[in-house]
């Protein structure tokens, strides 16, 4: 069944991808490093305390969570995944963003040609309905459509 | 750009490009990181900088491309800045050739990048530390002073023990503040944002391990503000170099195994002893810990050795950097536990590491550096986490007291005590 949710703004723009989900925080940099360490072709999720995204591929995906946590490099590791093409095309966050997943898709926005499109703020239903695989469409106007 | 925050003439006048494109960009990238938080204005910061990012890893080109722009147009920033350790210690940390090259691979952009961050505004070559609040080392705030600083442990301590004020600011973000001179205020910068959403109840029959304390507390709050009652009856109602210890190391396992940037210690941290429960708000959660709390978060932690049953090869001390009465304290356990065991040597690798002003004054006292070099404990001023990750050395089967290095590695967490057996009997089997 299709699904509408409303959420505000971080980095606009439209893009269509497949949800990979995390119900917990995502910390960025154990979750990237591995992947970015051993120049992979893909980002996997390497944070062996995140089952939810565990061995998961990320790079491409419209990554759906409720915030960021762990280290302040992780704004620098989400810059550098994009300059190389390694981010996912768009991080849907449940909650509102917090200040290292803001800096890194700010970075990406403002320095990089590969940007991140960015919503926060679609609450806990859009995270307890949006399950992997789903297909995501972001438009610039912050609107997600999860089918 | 569109913005509600309000800019004064002049900070319009860098955001429009008038001191150049690369300040442009670095105001912009304030300005759109203010807009997300709703900050109002900017606000002046008033004590140097410390940042997180001190590893040159080819890969982050993307980064050293930033760090160019900035060093081609010559600008610094205001203050000199300390930022965390070198990844790499071949003189103390023992490397085989294969790890050697591997480094040499990795890292080739260490020098360079130094290079970069000497230009850019770096305090000196013994700035490389993520207790950058030694006094030894000297980059310590005043409460109140509104900082930009990165290294999740040193923002939560400076917010915490000292109370100065500083967002959680990311890599580069940290960089951009103390170019401009100035922060969006927001979040942990203003008085709201500085009160607790939860409140900690400590009831342990015996003083926590602070790091899997900090991690419990960072798991359940996350990025919220915890105040955490019961905790004085333990390490007191006096702020000493004890305490800070202590705190220190419970407050980067809550910032790496959750996202703390403040957290108030009933009877103790600054503002808690000033404002009591005034600094709580309404309707705030609570989280009881006790022995069996304690037990299940240490017990969740997994086990990620290729083989479980490995024997030990290196340990791991100081994540974050120990300070003066750590390595003093540290040395007098390896002692005890040596007679115990009635040995005279560790039987691994043991690295203890701190900050390299840190390491001097502990040069210094002569009976114990000597001690603690006889036993075969090497000091480094190295990052342990930066070491550990490549997938050569996330192979090694490597042991530590730190949650945040358990966290980002594959290295293997025991407590204080299980540490100092396992590092002189060389096997973690009892």
């Amino acid at each position: 069944m299709k699904r509408e949710f409303k959420g505000r703004n971080v980095v606009a723009g439209s893009v269509q991808a497949e949800a990979v989900v995390s119900g917990n925080g995502m910390n960025t940099l154990a979750t990237f490093q591995k992947s970015i360490l051993a120049k992979k072709k893909t980002v996997v999720g390497s944070d062996q305390n995140n089952a939810d995204l565990y061995k998961k591929e990320i790079t491409g995906k419209a990554l759906c969570l409720p915030r960021t946590i762990g280290s302040t490099t992780g704004g620098m590791v989400l810059q550098s995944a994009a300059s190389l093409g390694l981010a996912p095309k768009a991080m849907l966050f449940s909650e509102g963003i917090d200040s290292i997943g803001a800096a890194g898709v700010i970075l990406s926005d403002v320095w990089t040609v590969n940007k991140i499109v960015t919503v926060d703020g679609l609450g806990q239903e859009f995270l307890d309905y949006v399950k992997d695989g789903m297909i995501i469409t972001v438009k610039e106007d912050g609107t997600v459509i999860v089918e | 750009m569109d913005y509600k925050m309000y800019l004064t003439e002049e900070e319009k006048a860098i955001l429009n490009g008038e001191k150049g494109d690369v300040m442009a960009k670095v105001m912009k990238s304030l300005v759109m990181y203010g807009e997300v938080f709703n900050a109002k204005r900017m606000v002046p910061i008033n004590a140097p900088s410390h940042f997180v990012t001190s590893f040159g890893i080819s890969i982050m080109k993307a980064v050293f491309d930033i760090m160019d722009e900035i060093n081609n147009e010559g600008i610094t920033t205001i203050d000199k800045f300390t930022v965390d350790p070198r990844p790499l210690d071949y003189a103390n940390v023992k490397c085989n050739p294969l790890e050697k090259l591997v480094f040499g691979i990795m890292y080739g952009k260490q020098d360079d990048y130094e290079e970069q961050l000497r230009k850019t505004g770096l305090k000196d070559s013994n700035a490389f530390s993520c207790t950058c609040y030694m006094n030894e080392v000297g980059n310590i705030p005043k409460k109140g002073d509104i900082l930009s600083w990165a290294e999740s442990s040193a923002v939560v301590y400076a917010n915490s023990v000292i109370g100065a004020r500083c967002n959680r600011n990311s890599a580069l973000i940290e960089m951009f503040g103390a170019i401009l001179g100035k922060v969006p205020e927001f979040d942990l910068l203003t008085d709201e944002g500085r009160k607790a959403t939860w409140i900690i109840e400590v009831r342990t029959s015996k003083k926590p391990e602070a790091q899997v304390l900090g991690s419990a507390i960072g798991m359940k709050v996350m990025s919220e503000v915890p105040y955490i009652k019961g905790l004085d009856k333990f390490i007191g109602k006096e702020l000493n170099d004890k305490a800070k210890d202590y705190l220190k190391d419970m407050g980067a396992a809550t910032a790496s195994n959750g996202a703390v940037g403040l957290y108030h210690v009933e009877n103790l941290t600054p503002e808690a002893v000033e404002q009591k429960e005034e600094l709580i708000r309404e309707k705030a959660k609570v989280y009881v810990i006790d022995d069996a709390e304690m037990e299940r978060v240490k017990k969740s932690y997994p086990v990620i050795w290729k083989n479980k049953d490995a024997k030990p090869t290196r340990c791991f001390i100081g994540c974050p950097h120990l300070s003066y009465n750590q390595l003093v304290e540290w040395t007098d356990r390896m002692t005890k536990e040596l007679e115990k065991q009635g040995k005279k040597k560790v039987s691994m690798e043991t690295v203890f590491t701190a900050a390299p002003d840190v390491v001097e004054h502990f040069k210094k006292n002569k009976e114990y550096y000597e001690r603690i070099v006889s036993y075969g404990v090497k000091i480094s001023s190295i990052c342990p986490l930066m070491y550990m990750n490549n997938p050569i050395c996330a192979k090694r089967a490597v042991v530590t007291n730190s949650n945040k290095l358990r966290t980002y590695t594959t290295s293997r967490y025991f407590t204080d005590e299980e540490i100092t057996s396992i590092a002189v009997r060389g096997d973690i089997a009892r």
